[in-house]
């Protein structure tokens, strides 16, 4: 169920290429659990993160979660829909609700992260 | 001696159905060795002999002075429909609004307060109380370095000492730097109160360009009364308000429980600390409140939370609303105009002392006496008069320093009198 | 119900001062406001009603059974209203305190201070107590950093780290950050306490203390408290006692006993003082030997020719402008001199047979979150109703249409659809059970008609309100 072409963290984030970039977001177990999101704190473009930094923050009624760098980069772009509309994190978690983009990335890093075949199972798992 | 209504028979009954024998049973996990070591309190007391106890203790207490003193804390009129109004138990025996469909009155009460310190300072967000003013300094403080991630505190000169060391203290571990000035250079922000700890009344307006500038936030701790008159914080740049809420309807009642105000822009809504009340809807579409984005808060964030706070002054808060409400658009003017025209009155008639403020003052100013001012507010005790703060304990002056507030109540004839003791006193 | 800004007519008014009876002088204008404030103008009876009807939308102690586990919401004695309305206190200037000339005068207040911080010492095994802190949280943050102080002082600069239980209430981990130190969660056990092998794995050179509540969020008393205190001072660390549950062992057990070494206390909880809708509340902190010097100061002491003000030799400063919230302490202070020697320990009694009891009537059909014997408060899951359809908030909202405020609900943390109830000492038999039955009438409706608990509330004057748009669309002020 989770889209194939992209790569999934144990803190329940997606990335996924886009030409020369990646782009990040939550994925659907993560949006579910939230409930409706209520707000998202985008980083500011141009921030160069590590791996497992806290790059964005995520906000429901009744609960609240930084968003982690799936691998580390420079962010070249948020998604500023976000701002207005935050609940396209609920309605499309792995399309119109991605978060941030990176570029410069060190793609060895995509390797230690799971597919969508594993994430599922360790979404079902989180349960 | 107690509120306890359990009959003995009852007791009985219940640890029957418990299935123990004895309360201490259901004591047994406080082994013996974990039992309290020393019991020495006194005997309970009858209600009759607690309240005369207590009223022997509150009759050596000088409260009926006529006051002249403030320094963050003043001597204004409280209509008797605050008092009536927020002693319904309704109000003062509720909890926190954790089920909102049960708590509307205070939420709404919230609400309306939100709105109030919004009219009055012109910013666009309150929350719905800190603990006090000093306490508001160090959260504006905090807050300043999670909206401009810098660590460095600007404290102006015009700036209470008490909030100061309050600043000092909560900060005392933090990686955050203290220093006195104005200049934003690399700071979070810059603090400054208006009017200032010794009454001078200023226009940030320049300073808040500088601050914003250089990338810095300015946080202003005002008087709230001085508002029926003067500039806003929002007219002056401000990002972050805070004050010290006492003057509106909270008793002096020896430093608290009084009320924090916090305000602010709407760009820094989600860093501010504390409580929101917001409007929505039901089902059947009825406007309904509740509190809102409280995700922020430590039941939530825990160690991420913008502030630890939990319990504020709601009661206070409440106080403070009813008192406005009362008084009104034109009735704060009125207030406002009244302590100013008294203070300037009352300053005219020391002319035997010097007036230490160069910039205009509100209600309050400070004057250097010819004499220590610690024997002459003692002396003007003696008279009937709390004259005023002498400055040198505080580490604001010198020992002749005196800072003196003028309110609403007092008379021209209690401003004659008063001046006419001050200067027998201090010139004798 | 109107807004009491929409109720504004231009030009009414409530209060009116006396005619000016000094010259006018007008205020600089290039330093004052454009235009006043729009507060609203309205009559006094406009206020009065408005808010006496407001007012009637809550629920308070004096009206409804609150058993909000963890808050102890007991009832708040008029006696303790009656002295803090004496002049004496409410309308006494704090900066009397602020100059020794005027120390004479203010010595009834001193002398309240003294012995409401007296007495608060002697009931938790504490040397000294400063009534300062104005909330719990106030006192939380105010020990902690003692704690820094004292390892400041020690030379301890590598212990910035507390440890606290994953049970432990959110400002206690909020506290010891915004104080500056790092915070490392102590599992529970599934018992539902804390051991010392969980304690032990985390004990490092940097831990600077423990932050523990005794009984825990759980309702469960602590079995290995002295242990674990004994293995925090082998390290030079000091174990910190959040006093929100000290209501179920007060004349029991004192914490200084038990080994902590620093402590809040809420006012507003075990000692009766009204909570007033989130607030006032008050936090004064205690300290055992090792923090004596650290105190908040200045402090009253009693001198020779009376009392008069100190400051602790390596005081941390003031947190508060005065001596805190002094109203509530004049509140406590009655309540603890009216119960005292042999009332207060009836106020723990009373206050576990009651938890106890309403335990023993539940206990069937809601399941109990631990199998121990609970203290002050039980908590229960909602798991079993939960897959049925009907949540802990479901629940928590039908027992509002009874007549009754909820217990708490999603807390702690560690419970999935925790129900937390604490009734307290001052409730009768009658109201406990009243309150069982509606929750038994309550666990049948789940079998017979769930979805009327996902309707409710409906006597209330409002349903359940869509929290979402509120966060979203964010309409805070008018």
């Amino acid at each position: 169920m989770y889209p194939e072409n992209a790569k999934y963290t144990r803190d329940h984030e997606w990335i996924r290429a886009d030409g020369d970039t990646y782009v990040v977001g939550i994925t659907a177990f993560a949006a579910e659990q939230l409930g409706d999101v209520t707000y998202v704190e985008l980083p500011s473009v141009g921030k160069t993160v590590e791996q497992g930094a806290a790059t964005a923050a995520v906000e429901s009624v009744k609960a609240a979660s930084d968003v982690y760098a799936p691998v580390g980069g420079r962010v070249c772009a948020v998604n500023t829909a976000l701002d207005s509309a935050p609940e396209l994190v609920n309605q499309s978690p792995h399309e119109e609700g991605w978060f941030f983009k990176l570029e410069n990335v060190d793609a060895a890093q995509l390797d230690g992260l799971m597919d969508a075949k594993a994430y599922e199972a360790f979404a079902s798992a989180s349960h | 001696m107690t509120w306890v209504p359990t009959t003995a028979d009852e007791r009985k009954e219940m640890l029957d159905a418990i299935g123990v024998n004895s309360i201490d049973e259901l004591f047994a996990a406080i082994t013996p060795e974990l039992r309290a070591k020393s019991w020495n309190v006194p005997e309970g007391l009858s209600e009759m002999a607690v309240r005369d106890l207590m009223a022997g203790m509150a009759a050596k207490n000088a409260s009926s002075l006529v006051c002249f003193a403030g320094g963050g804390a003043y001597d204004h009129f409280i209509p008797a429909a605050v008092d009536a109004l927020t002693s319904r138990s309704e109000f003062y025996t509720a909890y926190t609004p954790y089920q909102p469909e049960c708590s509307q009155g205070t939420l709404q009460s919230i609400y309306e307060y939100q709105s109030a310190i919004c009219r009055l300072t012109g910013l666009d967000f309150a929350n719905a109380s800190l603990y006090d003013g000093g306490t508001a300094v160090f959260e504006a403080a905090t807050m300043s370095i999670r909206v401009t991630g810098r660590r460095r505190i600007m404290c102006h000169r015009s700036l209470s000492p008490i909030y100061r060391r309050m600043l000092e203290t909560h900060a005392a571990h933090l990686d955050v730097e203290i220093l006195t000035g104005d200049d934003p250079t690399g700071a979070a922000c810059v603090i400054v109160q208006n009017p200032s700890f010794l009454g001078s009344v200023e226009n940030f307006t320049n300073l808040s360009q500088r601050c914003h500038d250089a990338g810095a936030l300015l946080v202003m701790s005002f008087y709230p009364v001085s508002l029926g008159l003067l500039k806003t914080p929002a007219e002056m740049g401000v990002d972050i308000a805070v004050a010290e809420g006492q003057p509106f309807g909270v008793p002096l009642g020896f430093g608290g429980p009084w009320l924090g105000i916090l305000a602010t822009r709407k760009e820094h809504v989600r860093k501010m600390p504390g409580r929101i009340a917001a409007m929505t809807e039901d089902a059947q579409g009825r406007r309904g409140f509740v509190l809102t984005l409280q995700a922020r808060e430590q039941h939530i964030r825990r160690e991420k939370a913008m502030s630890n706070i939990c319990s504020n002054e709601a009661l206070c808060a409440l106080r403070a609303l009813i008192h406005l409400c009362l008084l009104g658009k034109e009735g704060l003017q009125e207030v406002a105009r009244h302590c100013h025209a008294k203070a300037e009155y009352l300053k005219k008639k020391l002319k035997f002392t010097t007036l230490l403020n160069k910039a205009p003052t509100f209600n309050e100013f400070a004057v250097r006496l010819p004499r220590n001012a610690e024997e002459v507010v003692q002396a003007m005790a003696a008279k009937g008069f709390m004259a005023g703060i002498p400055l040198r304990p505080l580490g604001e002056g010198d020992a002749g320093d005196l800072l003196i507030a003028v309110t609403e109540r007092r008379t021209r004839q209690q401003l004659d009198a008063f001046a006419e003791a001050l200067e027998e006193v201090s010139c004798r | 119900m109107p807004l009491i800004y929409e109720k504004s007519r231009k030009g009414r008014r409530a209060i009116v001062l006396d005619a000016l009876d000094v010259p006018d002088v007008e205020f600089p204008a290039a330093l004052g406001r454009a235009a006043a404030a729009e507060l609203p103008e309205v009559g006094e009876l406009d206020v009065v009603r408005h808010y006496t009807n407001l007012s009637r939308k809550n629920f308070g102690i004096d009206s409804h059974f609150y058993p909000l586990g963890s808050c102890t919401m007991k009832y708040n004695p008029k006696l303790a209203e009656a002295v803090a309305s004496l002049a004496g206190f409410s309308q006494l200037h704090p900066h009397l305190s602020s100059s020794e000339a005027y120390w004479p005068l203010c010595q009834g207040a001193f002398e309240l201070i003294h012995d409401t911080e007296s007495l608060l010492a002697e009931i938790a095994g504490m040397r000294e107590a400063s009534l300062q802190p104005i909330a719990g949280a106030h006192g939380e943050l105010t020990g902690v950093l003692l704690i820094a102080a004292y390892h400041k002082d020690h030379g301890n600069s590598q212990k910035d780290t507390i440890l606290i239980p994953d049970s432990a209430h959110g400002t206690n981990p909020a506290s010891a950050a915004i104080a500056g130190f790092n915070v490392v969660e102590i599992p529970s056990g599934a018992d539902g306490v804390i051991h010392l092998d969980a304690v032990k794995a985390a004990m490092t050179d940097r831990v600077a203390g423990l932050m523990m509540t005794c009984p825990n969020t759980h309702g469960l008393f602590e079995p290995e408290v002295a242990k674990i205190a004994a293995m925090l001072h082998e390290a030079d660390a000091l174990l910190y006692y959040d006093g929100a549950n000290l209501n179920a062992i007060v004349g029991k057990a004192r914490p200084g006993d038990l080994g902590f070494d620093v402590m809040h206390y809420n006012l507003h909880k075990t000692f009766a003082t009204p909570h007033g809708m989130g607030g006032p509340g008050s936090g004064p902190v205690g300290v055992g030997e090792r923090l004596l010097p650290y105190l908040p100061g200045p402090r009253v002491v009693k001198g020779v020719n009376g009392y008069v003000l100190e400051t602790p030799p390596k005081s941390i400063g003031r947190v508060a402008q005065f001596f805190g919230n002094f109203m509530m302490a004049v509140r406590a202070y009655a309540y603890m001199r009216h119960l005292g020697k042999e009332g207060l320990p009836e106020v723990a009694e009373v206050a576990v047979l009651n938890a106890n009891y309403v335990w023993s009537r539940l206990k069937d059909a809601f399941e109990p979150a631990f199998s121990a014997r609970f203290m002050h408060e039980c908590v229960f899951t909602a798991t079993p109703q939960a897959k049925k359809g009907v949540r802990a908030l479901d629940i928590a909202k039908a027992l509002l249409d009874l007549g009754f405020h909820a217990p708490t609900v999603y807390f702690p943390l560690t419970v999935k659809e925790s129900l937390m109830i604490e009734p307290t000492e001052t409730e009768s038999k009658e109201t406990l059970d009243a309150f069982c039955d509606a929750m038994l009438e309550i666990a049948n409706m789940i079998d017979s008609n769930p979805d009327a608990l996902h309707q409710a509330p409906v006597t209330t004057p409002v349903g359940r309100l869509d929290e979402v748009r509120a966060a979203r669309q964010l309409n805070c002020a008018c």
